[in-house]
């Protein structure tokens, strides 16, 4: 374990040449690759990792302790500032943990809207991951192409919610107002246009011999080893076990939708890239059910002017883009919440990295930091 | 004598400010072909469709502030973005670009230009040593071992076409290939040629040395101003060289195709701009190779595909010419 405080001076290792000591690197906060404010302290012998620590906290706001003051509804814009690339998901996962402790009925057109826009939201983030991931490795026109259909995505949430990023989607029992017809319109269009987008992006990447040499056999882990350390989202599915929330635990109105959960084989960098592009195609199927299913109706259940939950205690979670997001909840029955506890996927994923690569080279650390597809402001929280 | 001097001063200086300028415009063609490539337009804002553009970063280079690093070694911190384009500009005083258009001949043109550009890497070495960072000094590292190892592939896939030729003069190669191109008579040289130039020229998907993602920018993170715009010129000076030498030994240099009149000198610029666009597809579409991926690749693909072809290429001139 290498001493966070004092890089400069760390204990300096036995290389396996005698003589020799190992180059200590120190990759972020501010670095191209490291996904906003990671740090990663890397222990290496020429282009060999030794030892990789990660030094996270850049981005600590304490959202946990602001959830204790305010109330249940003040607190879904700060859930959009955990998983930024995916807010409406984060919305979700509060929504729905709060909405837990009622017994409340949510109008089923809520709960389409709901999978729809979370589906919506998958694949914002999973273009952005693909275009990073793509980036780091050098394929640079990836990059552009993806933030284009992201771009689509991103204007669906401003025609529906106001906001393109921090989007607030969803209120404690349904929706703040139904969603404008035109949204509903431009989704069925995004959604026609875009499988072949994603042929674009396989076209550049899925075949091409310097990708399958830089991704595969590279950051492998078994199945063992990923239960071990909770690894959850694409990076399990990768290493051929089929969990996704969605199906193990179904929420919204997942319970009425078809699709397929991808799943990999060797659990290598190459297997998570195939596993979330699969994804993005079954988000679009699982966006064209919800639109054609898509009943009448009211988008809100009759909920009380303030919210007090009755006592108690709940773990919800759902599946975000980047794995299993949850929220502990502790209530005492007043207005705010008495323990707001985050389960970060990306945090959680993220100290996957040392097993994942170690004994790699640089070059690697960078393909794996971008596959376990990590976003700091939940990391942090 | 005087005359002489003044005409071959006046040819430098014309070569080398058309060099520059030319220089100047290919990161303003890389970043539109790479625009269009991408779904963008690329520079538009300075001038029309942004041709002011390259001058306009280069005057933004030169009015920046020239940061030496406090604990770099300042000496060679300097001198090394001069070694890196010293070598780069002096490659273009043997390379032919028309009948006419030449700065001089020398019997030994070739191989002077794959001595001398050779020198560059001293420059790279020195630049990631001189900056004393950790990022600098592995792209360094790693620029010495690539660059070192593609010099001999690049080297040896030109000894076929030069059996062929029987001269080291660029011009006699080029006058050699009347009739035909080299490149059909040596495929397999050029592909291998084509694939060092770009290992030599830092190129996706070898552009290890400067890998953003991986190392920052690799030997020049710690350089900004002029030092910077020196590294950057010479990059895309080598990328015309290595290109020039390319259209001079596999391409017949200046000569066109015959029926078609054309002076040679826009014989030359037509190829020059087919093999950039090349080199800049190439950068748009393909990821980077690691470092042992490198040099497995170099030492065994590439190294017994040259020695194969001079081998081919000696035994059927021995038996046929």
């Amino acid at each position: 374990m290498l001493d966070v405080e004092s890089s400069q001076r760390v204990e300096r290792g036995p290389s396996t040449v005698p003589g020799t000591e190992d180059l200590v690197i120190n990759m972020g906060p501010q670095h191209p690759s490291t996904h906003g404010v990671l740090r990663v302290i890397l222990k290496m012998d020429g282009e060999t990792v030794t030892d990789v620590d990660c030094d996270i906290g850049y981005l600590h706001r304490g959202t946990e302790k602001i959830g204790e003051n305010i109330t249940y509804t003040m607190f879904i814009p700060y859930t959009d500032r955990l998983d930024y690339i995916a807010a409406p998901s984060s919305n979700l996962a509060w929504v729905q943990t709060v909405e837990s402790l009622f017994d409340w009925e949510i109008p089923p057109r809520a709960l389409f809207i709901r999978s729809m826009v979370a589906e919506l939201s998958r694949i914002a983030s999973h273009l952005l991951w693909l275009a990073t991931h793509a980036l780091d490795i050098g394929a640079m026109t990836v990059f552009l192409w993806c933030f284009r259909e992201r771009e689509m995505v991103l204007d669906l949430f401003e025609r529906a919610f106001g906001a393109r990023l921090t989007v607030n989607a969803f209120r404690l029992g349904g929706l703040f107002q139904d969603v404008p017809q035109e949204f509903l319109d431009d989704t069925r269009a995004f959604i026609e246009i875009f499988p072949s987008r994603i042929d674009d992006y396989e076209t550049l990447l899925t075949e091409n011999r310097i990708w399958l040499q830089r991704t595969q056999g590279v950051g492998v882990i078994s199945a063992e080893d990923a239960m071990d350390l909770a690894l959850t989202g694409p990076i399990l599915r990768s290493t051929g076990v089929q969990w996704d929330l969605r199906r193990a635990k179904p929420y919204a109105a997942y319970p009425f939708l078809d699709f397929v959960v991808p799943v990999g084989e060797n659990g290598d960098v190459y297997d998570r890239y195939l596993v979330r592009v699969e994804e993005m195609r079954q988000s679009t199927r699982i966006i064209e059910q919800c639109l054609d299913m898509l009943p009448d109706g009211p988008v809100s259940c009759k909920t009380p002017r303030t919210i007090k939950p009755p006592a108690g205690e709940v773990y919800h979670s759902i599946e975000n883009p980047k794995g299993e997001f949850g929220f502990y909840l502790v209530s005492d029955g007043t207005e705010t919440p008495y323990r707001v506890r985050i389960r970060p996927p990306s945090f959680i994923n993220l100290a996957g990295l040392k097993k994942l690569s170690v004994g790699g080279l640089l070059a690697d650390v960078i393909a794996i930091i971008g596959s376990i597809d990590i976003v700091l402001g939940e990391c942090d929280r | 004598m005087i005359a002489e001097i003044i005409a071959a001063t006046l040819k430098i200086v014309l070569v080398l400010g058309v060099v520059s300028l030319v220089v100047a415009y290919l990161t303003y063609l890389e970043r539109k072909i790479i625009g269009h490539i991408q779904m963008r337009l690329g520079p538009m804002r300075v001038g029309w469709h942004g041709l002011l553009q390259p001058i306009a970063d280069g005057l933004k280079l030169f009015l920046k502030e020239d940061i030496i690093p406090s604990r770099a070694d300042k000496i060679v911190f300097v001198i090394a973005p001069i070694m890196v384009l010293v070598p780069a500009f002096v490659v273009y005083s043997v390379l032919p670009f028309g009948p006419n258009f030449y700065i001089t001949q020398v019997n030994v043109g070739l191989f002077l230009v794959l001595a001398v550009s050779s020198l560059g890497v001293f420059g790279i070495v020195m630049a990631g040593w001189a900056s004393n960072s950790k990022y600098s000094l592995l792209g360094a590292l790693r620029g010495a071992a690539q660059m070192l190892s593609y010099e001999i592939f690049l080297g040896f896939a030109l000894i076929g076409p030069l059996m062929l030729a029987g001269s080291l003069n660029l011009q006699n190669i080029v006058q050699a290939q009347s009739d035909v191109w080299f490149v059909f008579y040596q495929p397999l040289a050029f592909i291998v040629f084509f694939i060092a130039a770009l290992a030599e020229t830092n190129r996706v998907p070898f552009d290890l040395p400067e890998a953003e993602t991986e190392l920052v920018a690799g030997f020049h993170t710690e350089y900004s101003g002029m030092k910077f715009a020196f590294f950057f010129l010479a990059e895309y000076a080598n990328i015309m060289a290595v290109s020039t030498v390319g259209i001079a030994v596999f391409f017949g240099g200046w000569k066109g195709i015959p029926g078609i009149p054309l002076p040679g000198l826009v014989w030359y610029l037509l190829k020059l701009g087919a093999i950039i666009f090349v080199f800049i597809w190439i950068r748009a579409t393909l990821p980077r190779y690691r470092y042992d991926q490198l040099m497995r690749i170099g030492w065994k693909f590439m190294f017994p595909l040259v020695i194969a072809n001079i081998f081919l290429t000696g035994l059927v001139k021995l038996l046929f010419l």
